[in-house]
């Protein structure tokens, strides 16, 4: 089975405050950390998943800089056997065109199941998983947390609202957007990505992929960014940890939880 | 003037809520543009949703076929395309549900309208929309434009807009046939299953003692059920804590998981995503302890306590015991 898993690496935001850059366009990034995009990163454990059940290769993708080798090496230290950098140059492209440009890419290489995440962490527009199967012409699920394949087909879980999920099967080839939860991604360590460091890893300029300007204008630009409105918000509770106990104990009371 | 699609959704014959949030926002916009709302149902046969929603649009546009009583993303496309490039609506509203998301990027690719999915709000500017969308989680609100285009497509976020109807409609039921050349779907629906299902009920607490990514570890959610008990409440979670199997489905809150309404809901560690905080608008009280003063839950919470989790969980067992 010839397994492509496409990947994004994106910024840390958890627990952190977060300011705008003075074009309004993008925050500002300079004191960021970065990882994996989390849905990616069961995406790709799906994928070795996959390979290790059904034989085959893994190829991670990614459209990036540099410096987001760092989310390929990551998935070659996972089981990844091969992963492909698209340098986009000076172009910014939006989900769209970041869609087109794995299409190129993928084009040409073997492909039974191409697997990306449902959405990424930073602009969650989950829109580029499903473009791409159209570009590709692939049968494909949004939202999956389970896969079987069997021969042709596969038999996926969607998840749906509420804690349904709707089973089905498709045909294969097939374009999967895994879901969070999915599986259990395995733990990397530093060994593992020096180890890694011999498998290949190949750059591709866009300029090589005979896509025009035009074909990658963006369908949509952000305007401007802005902090949420103000709302009237929480009150805080104030003081060390067993006057908010106590202070918590009276609201509930107050509320008419019996203890 | 021209015409505004709204993509009625609907699971095991009943429509779902997001079609008539749809609905109301697609009756302000073609209020304010003249435009006119056109309601699309693709269902199988007899299936009766018209009732339901030809007062909240001028047009009702029918598609029934047992191919389609389940959702099915390969013929939504292809019945949508087409019809699409036969009315061109200037704007299609599609729920950012994960039916929508299944084939509203699709769409998107065939019919070349540009799209942009999980929005907040939907505006017209010189008779171009203009969207709000959410990004890193909430912190951020982003405004963003449309290239020019004939017509486009937006997917907008549940619960972003009432259910309410708003204005006077007499929908005319258009009856259209499937069209004879319409392909084999490569993905066939099997069934639905419940994945929520299980040993406790979190639908029917008083008292939910709730925890998030924050709690870090598997080996901190004992304690917290500890807690929970000494309080006489129910354990339940955040998504993180199920994708990371700390623990079962069933103890899961929001969009995905089950819509709460205990008198006090006490949020330990839970940034508040909106899947989550969708699941709790039926709390009587939320109270949030958390690190991050910044965290979008304390956006929607009673009460805010920015503290370590574990130091609070600790003096309300010490109250407690």
């Amino acid at each position: 089975m010839e397994i492509i898993v496409c990947v994004k690496r994106v910024p840390l935001t958890q627990e952190v405050d977060l300011e705008i850059n003075p074009q309004k366009t993008d925050i500002r990034r300079d004191m960021l950390a970065y990882s994996i995009n989390e849905w990616d990163n069961y995406a790709v454990e799906e994928a070795i998943v996959l390979k290790e059940k059904h034989g085959g290769n893994v190829v991670a993708v990614t459209v990036g800089t540099e410096e987001d080798e760092e989310v390929l090496r990551r998935s070659l230290a996972m089981g990844a056997d091969k992963a492909i950098r698209v340098d986009p140059g000076n172009l910014l492209p939006d989900s769209f065109g970041i869609a087109k440009i794995l299409a190129q890419v993928i084009r040409g290489m073997p492909h039974d199941v191409v697997l990306t995440g449902v959405q990424a962490d930073d602009l969650n527009e989950g829109s580029v998983g499903t473009m791409l199967a159209e570009l590709l012409d692939l049968a494909h699920a949004a939202v999956v947390t389970g896969v079987t394949a069997e021969g042709e087909e596969a038999t996926v879980r969607v998840e749906l609202e509420g804690g349904v999920e709707e089973v089905s099967r498709i045909k294969l080839p097939a374009l999967l957007c895994i879901q969070t939860g999915i599986n259990e991604p395995r733990y990397v360590s530093i060994m593992g990505i020096r180890k890694a460091a011999k498998k290949e890893l190949n750059v591709v300029k866009i300029e090589d992929l005979s896509l025009s300007r035009n074909d990658l204008s963006p369908m949509t630009t952000v305007e401007e960014l802005f902090l949420p409105p103000e709302t009237e918000g929480a009150q805080f509770l104030e003081g060390d940890p067993a006057t908010v106990a106590e202070e918590i104990l009276r609201i509930l009371k107050e509320k008419g939880v019996k203890k | 003037m021209s015409e505004i699609f709204v993509v009625v959704e609907h699971r095991n014959g009943e429509i779902r809520e997001i079609t008539y949030q749809l609905l109301w926002k697609a009756d302000e916009l073609c209020r304010k543009g003249s435009h006119t709302l056109t309601a699309v149902v693709l269902c199988g046969e007899k299936e009766n949703f018209i009732s339901e929603i030809n007062d909240r649009a001028d047009r009702v546009i029918l598609f029934e076929d047992e191919r389609i009583k389940n959702f099915n993303g390969d013929l939504y496309k292809e019945l949508l395309v087409r019809l699409i490039q036969e009315h061109k609506p200037i704007l299609t509203l599609i729920g950012h549900t994960p039916w929508g998301m299944d084939y509203a990027p699709s769409i998107s690719i065939k019919t070349g309208y540009p799209l942009a999915t999980d929005c907040v709000d939907v505006i017209f500017e010189n008779g171009r929309p203009k969207v709000v969308r959410q990004i890193y989680a909430g912190k951020i609100f982003s405004r963003v434009a449309f290239k020019d285009s004939e017509g486009y497509l937006i997917t907008v976020r549940s619960g972003a807009f009432s259910i309410d109807k708003a204005g006077e409609h007499k929908g005319e039921v258009i009856k259209k046939d499937i069209p004879p050349d319409l392909p084999t779907a490569r993905r066939e629906f099997v069934a639905f299953e419940d994945a929520g299902a299980g040993a406790i009920d979190i639908t029917q607490a008083d008292l939910l003692v709730s925890i998030g990514r924050g709690v870090g570890e598997a080996d901190k959610v004992p304690a917290m059920q500890e807690l929970a008990n000494l309080m006489g409440g129910v354990l339940s979670c955040s998504r993180p804590v199920v994708d990371k199997n700390w623990l079962p489905k069933y103890h899961q809150v929001g969009t995905s998981g089950k819509s709460v309404k205990p008198k006090v809901y006490l949020a330990f560690g839970i940034s508040g995503a909106f899947q989550h905080v969708a699941g709790i608008s039926g709390a009587g009280c939320v109270i949030a302890v958390n690190k991050d003063k910044k965290a979008p839950i304390f956006r929607v919470a009673d009460f805010g306590v920015v503290d370590d989790l574990f130091k609070v969980a600790e003096a309300l067992k010490a109250k407690l015991a």
